[in-house]
Order: structure tokens, then C-alpha cells, then sequence
């Protein structure tokens, strides 16, 4: 039988603030275990939360970047459970009343757009970090949750302000979740309110996924995939546990609903006991948070400052700029990348070979330096002024490379570096005459053997005058010069 | 209106004699009867609350202001270790 795999995706980001989302704490990564914490965090009695109007601000923002209605009513409630790394064994976050309703995310699939239906997006509170001390089952890795003897908790996580999205079951394929998650990533970039790494755990994901034979309307039995910490084990997790669901189903089982965790490392999911996660969290409204009933005038205001969004700003590059879809991508990936370009444009206006620069020689330079492009030591004025350099012919193409690499390491005037390194081409038929007569001289065999006949020889002399200009030289002009000396 | 005290009881991970049980149950169920004379009430016209004072949108400035006793609150882990809240296995 032929089946269609149903999924829903669960999305938290961390919320770029400076303090917590209900205390003044800071939210900074990496600090010692429990130095960020304070007695609102960590639930003392008497303690009172107070929201952090910044985090409201951004989940605003991201909420309309996801065409989402603004509730003009929501409040926080109290999640009820029992984990240690949960101090007051409750979590603030919002339940019958979230923030922002009923939006849309549209996704590229194969050269393919769909549009996929957000249920929610709403604030809540993270929760602490363990620390999983003891011995680890055969087969496994330690300093996991399965087998340690106990665990350490730090609390300075607890009550970062992380904002929930909530996909409709819309998506059809591992891969569709996979490109979901990495549209949103880039676009809570993108939009400054979270830098979303996966990776380090900014950017967390639980998925909801069913199969149901081609045709159905009803959905199959659900379970819920957790643990999966990067875009490419979204894909992997879903495709082992979209795998799992069919062997299943094709042996005549039947699918329990359950939260099952990924291994990275055997790429298959395991099924925790149902009886752990059968949870009845007894949400309640949180009594110590008052309703939030953003102002339309303030909404409006977060509307405006968003500007063009990224999706809006791809069609734009490849219609006005004439770049190619692919390279408009990566360049609206980031809106700094995307500014830079637009600046750039306004000085010299062949966006193609802009671009093509941002996306190859800076971008592998900021990948290999482990910098992100606000980090960038090279201003507009300055791609610009090489870009010119190189059509004026001062520059030969591989020079250009070079004089951007120390202005990339540097920050020093693209004159300055030119000047200093004696880098121009060497356009000057007087001074690169000079050099050939040197490199004849020196080269008095394969002079021969040019003259014999063998004009594969060419090649060398031009390469051994390009050395000896230290790459200076303009090659095309070399090479005419080179075959008039000869020649005579 | 009858409670079921072992499920509450379990929820709020409160172990309960059977003298306890019997005597929670008759309690809370008469809390629960005393709240059920809410529904005599005609609610038609009074919106749904969640808060019993009219305020809202109270917020705090995003400005970080650090603890200055952090080691009280520490003082309250049972056990520690590496400056951290040391707790037994969590999955058997």
C-alpha cells in the first residue's frame, strides 16, 4: 500500500533579549553553572514574575513576519509537572489564550512553494539544564539520561524567554519538516529575534508525525519525536521514525501514541515508557501576570520597523537585480549579507559580481574564521572600490583576491593595501618588457624550443613572467608582449 | 460531586494513608459542592476572567540587574556538587 506521512512541527526559540522573560537575570550562554539565577527563576516563595516587555516585542514581530493574528487578548497559564530541572514545578506559558493565531510560513520544496499553516505562536519560560552524571549502558555514550546514576542541575537557562511556534499537520515529507525548520530558522534571524543554531540549542523542535494510506482524510495514529538537535537530524529522525510507522503498520501492529526519543548516533527513535509521559499538566491562568492586550498603535509600530521580509526581498533580488533564485537565497539568509549587497549595488551597480563575491571568497572567509558577517572588517565603499579596480584593469581578478583577503583581515583601505604591497597589475609595456627580456634570459632551452617550433612552451614563459611579477603582470598583455619579443 | 483523591494524590506526588484518603476525599468533594453553587448563578452577560483585578499589560524594561545572593538560593539544594543542584536517577 502506498502511504502519506502527516506532520506537525513544534518549534522553540530563545529569545535574543538581555534579561529573562519574568526576571532581571541575564540570559547569557556560558556563563557558570547557577551565577544567572534569582529568586523569581528559581521559584522562592513570595517571589513575583514581571514580563519582560522586549520578549513580548519580539514574539509580536515574529508572529506578523508568520501572518499570524495578533490576539487582543492572551494571558499566561501555569504548566503543571515534576522535573528537577523545573524549580517551581510549574512552567509559565500560555495555553487557551496565546498570543498569535492562525498564520502561514510558505516553503520552497524541490523548486516547489507551499504555503504551511501556523496554529500558534506563544511566550513561555525555558526550563533549567541537567547534567547527566554516571555509567553508560552498553552501546551508548555517556553523560546521557539512560543509565546515569544522577544528575546536576543549572539553573541559569531557567526562565530564558522562549517563544513556541506551532505548525499545522501540513507538512507531507521528512524533507518538507527539514526545509520548514530552516525557513524558520532564517527568518527568525533574518528578523533579529533569535539567532537560531540548532546546534547549541537556541532552536529546539519536537515533531508530530502519522502515516495514513494515500487518499485518507483521517489522520493516523500520531507519535511525538524529540531530541532532534540539527536541520539534518530533523530530516533523519523523521525519515527512521516515517519508516518505523509503515514496517509497523505492513506487519499488521498497531502504532501507540508516544513520545520517542532520536539517537543521533543509531539514527532510530526509542519509545519512553507511555506511562512516564502520560502527563495531565493542569493548566490553570497564572494569577501572578496580567493579560496581555498589545495596543494596536504599538503593533502597528512593530509592523512598520519590520520592513521587507526575506521571501519578499529573494523575489525582488532576482526580478530588479537579475540575480540567479539560488544565490538571492543564500545572500536574504541573513539580513545583514542582504544590506551589504543593496549598499554595495548603489556604488557600483553589477549586482551579479557582488554577489558572487559575498557568496564565494567573503563567505568562505568568514566560514573559515568562524565570523559572523556583522563581524566583517569590509564596508560597501570598499567591494565596491576593488570591484572598480578590477573592470578599470588596475587588478587582475586573482590580485582582487588577495587585496579583499587583507582588507577582510585587516580593515585597511583597499589603497592602502594596494599601495603597501605594490599589488596593481602591470598594465606598462616598458616595465613588463623588462621582466620578459629577464625571463628570456634566464630561460634559454625552452626559448629554444619555442623557436623550434613548440608553442606548448608559451604557456611556461607566460607563467615564469607571471612569477616574477609576483602575479602582477596583466597576463593578456604579457602574453602578446612575450610572443613579440620572441618573435624579433 | 466525588473526587478522585489517589490520581490528585498522585499529581502532586503526595503519598496518603488510607485514613487520609477517606478523609480528603470527603473534604475536597464538599469544596467542590460549595463551588458548584456558582453554576446557580445566570453568567449569560459577564465575560469569562482569568484575574480578579482589572489590570493589564504590566511589563518590565529589558535591563539586566544580577542577584546579589545567589548562595541563599543555593543553600536550598539538598546536595550539591560543582556549584550545582545534585539530584537522584530520573529514569529507572
Amino acid at each position: 500500500m502506498k502511504y502519506e506521512t502527516v506532520i506537525g512541527l513544534e518549534t522553540h526559540a530563545q529569545l535574543l533579549t538581555q534579561s529573562k522573560m519574568f526576571c532581571a537575570c541575564p540570559t547569557k550562554f556560558g556563563a557558570p553553572p547557577n551565577t544567572n539565577i534569582c529568586p523569581i527563576c528559581t521559584g522562592q516563595p513570595g517571589s513575583l514574575p514581571v514580563t519582560n516587555k522586549k520578549a513580548v516585542e519580539l514574539a509580536i514581530e515574529t508572529a506578523i513576519a508568520l501572518n499570524c493574528k495578533i490576539e487582543p487578548s492572551s494571558i499566561f497559564a501555569r504548566k503543571h509537572y515534576f522535573y528537577p530541572d523545573l524549580p517551581k514545578d510549574y512552567q509559565i506559558s500560555q495555553y487557551e489564550l496565546p498570543l498569535a493565531t492562525k498564520g502561514h510560513l510558505e516553503i520552497e520544496v524541490d523548486g516547489q512553494k507551499k504555503r504551511i499553516g501556523i496554529t500558534r505562536v506563544h511566550l513561555e519560560e525555558d526550563a533549567g539544564k541537567l547534567v547527566h552524571v554516571g555509567a553508560a549502558l552498553p552501546g551508548r555514550q555517556a553523560g546521557r539520561i539512560m543509565g546515569s546514576e544522577e544528575s546536576l542541575v543549572d539553573y541559569n537557562r531557567t526562565g530564558t524567554p522562549l517563544m513556541e511556534i506551532v505548525s499545522e499537520p501540513d507538512l507531507r515529507s521528512p524533507k518538507e519538516a527539514a526545509v520548514y525548520m530552516q525557513t524558520l530558522a532564517n527568518l527568525l534571524q533574518y528578523i533579529g529575534v533569535c539567532d537560531a543554531r540548532m546546534e547549541e540549542g537556541s532552536l529546539r523542535c519536537d515533531a508530530n508525525i502519522s502515516i495514513r494510506p494515500v487518499g485518507s482524510k483521517e489522520f493516523g495514529v500520531k507519535t511525538e519525536v524529540k531530541n532532534m538537535n540539527s536541520f539534518k537530524a530533523v530530516d533523519k529522525a523523521l525519515l527512521a521514525e516515517e519508516k518505523r510507522h509503515i514496517e509497523v503498520v505492513e506487519e499488521g501492529g498497531r502504532i501507540i501514541q508516544e513520545t520517542r526519543f532520536f539517537d543521533d548516533i543509531t539514527e532510530t527513535t526509542t519509545g519512553m515508557r507511555g506511562k512516564e509521559y502520560a502527563h495531565d499538566y493542569r493548566y490553570f491562568p497564572e494569577p501572578d501576570l496580567v493579560p496581555l492586550e498589545p495596543e494596536s498603535e504599538w503593533v502597528a509600530e512593530i509592523r512598520k520597523s519590520l520592513g521587507e521580509l526575506p521571501a519578499a526581498r529573494k523575489e525582488r533580488f532576482v526580478g530588479d537585480l537579475g540575480l540567479q533564485p539560488e544565490i538571492a537565497g543564500l545572500l536574504v539568509a541573513s539580513k545583514s549579507t542582504a544590506d551589504f549587497l543593496e549598499e554595495t549595488v548603489k556604488l557600483y551597480p553589477k549586482a551579479t559580481a557582488i554577489a558572487n563575491w559575498l557568496v564565494g571568497d567573503i563567505a568562505a572567509f568568514l566560514n573559515e574564521n568562524k565570523k559572523s558577517f556583522s563581524q566583517l572588517e569590509l564596508t560597501p565603499a570598499q567591494l565596491a572600490e576593488i570591484l572598480k579596480l578590477i573592470e578599470d584593469g588596475t587588478l587582475s581578478n586573482k590580485i582582487a583576491k588577495t587585496v579583499l583577503l587583507e582588507v577582510l583581515k585587516t580593515g585597511k583601505q583597499v589603497k592602502d593595501v594596494i599601495a603597501e604591497s605594490g599589488l596593481t597589475q602591470i598594465s606598462n609595456e616598458n616595465e613588463l618588457n623588462k621582466i620578459i627580456q629577464e625571463v628570456i634570459k634566464n630561460n634559454p632551452k625552452q626559448v629554444e624550443q619555442f623557436k623550434a617550433g613548440k608553442e606548448t612552451v608559451m604557456m611556461f614563459l607566460v607563467g615564469q613572467v607571471m612569477k616574477l611579477s609576483k602575479g602582477r603582470a596583466n597576463p593578456a598583455l604579457a602574453n602578446q608582449l612575450l610572443k613579440k619579443n620572441l618573435a624579433s | 460531586m466525588k473526587i478522585d483523591v489517589d490520581h490528585v494524590a498522585k499529581l502532586a506526588r503526595l503519598g496518603l494513608s488510607e485514613e487520609e484518603k477517606t478523609l480528603f476525599e470527603k473534604q475536597l468533594s464538599a469544596i467542590l459542592d460549595y463551588a458548584d453553587n456558582l453554576k446557580k448563578l445566570d453568567t449569560e452577560r459577564v465575560p469569562p476572567t482569568s484575574h480578579a483585578i482589572a489590570l493589564k499589560n504590566v511589563y518590565r524594561e529589558d535591563k539586566v540587574i544580577p542577584c546579589s545572593d545567589i548562595e541563599a538560593i543555593m543553600a536550598n539544594a539538598p546536595e550539591e556538587a560543582n556549584h550545582m543542584f545534585r539530584v537522584p536517577r530520573i529514569i529507572e
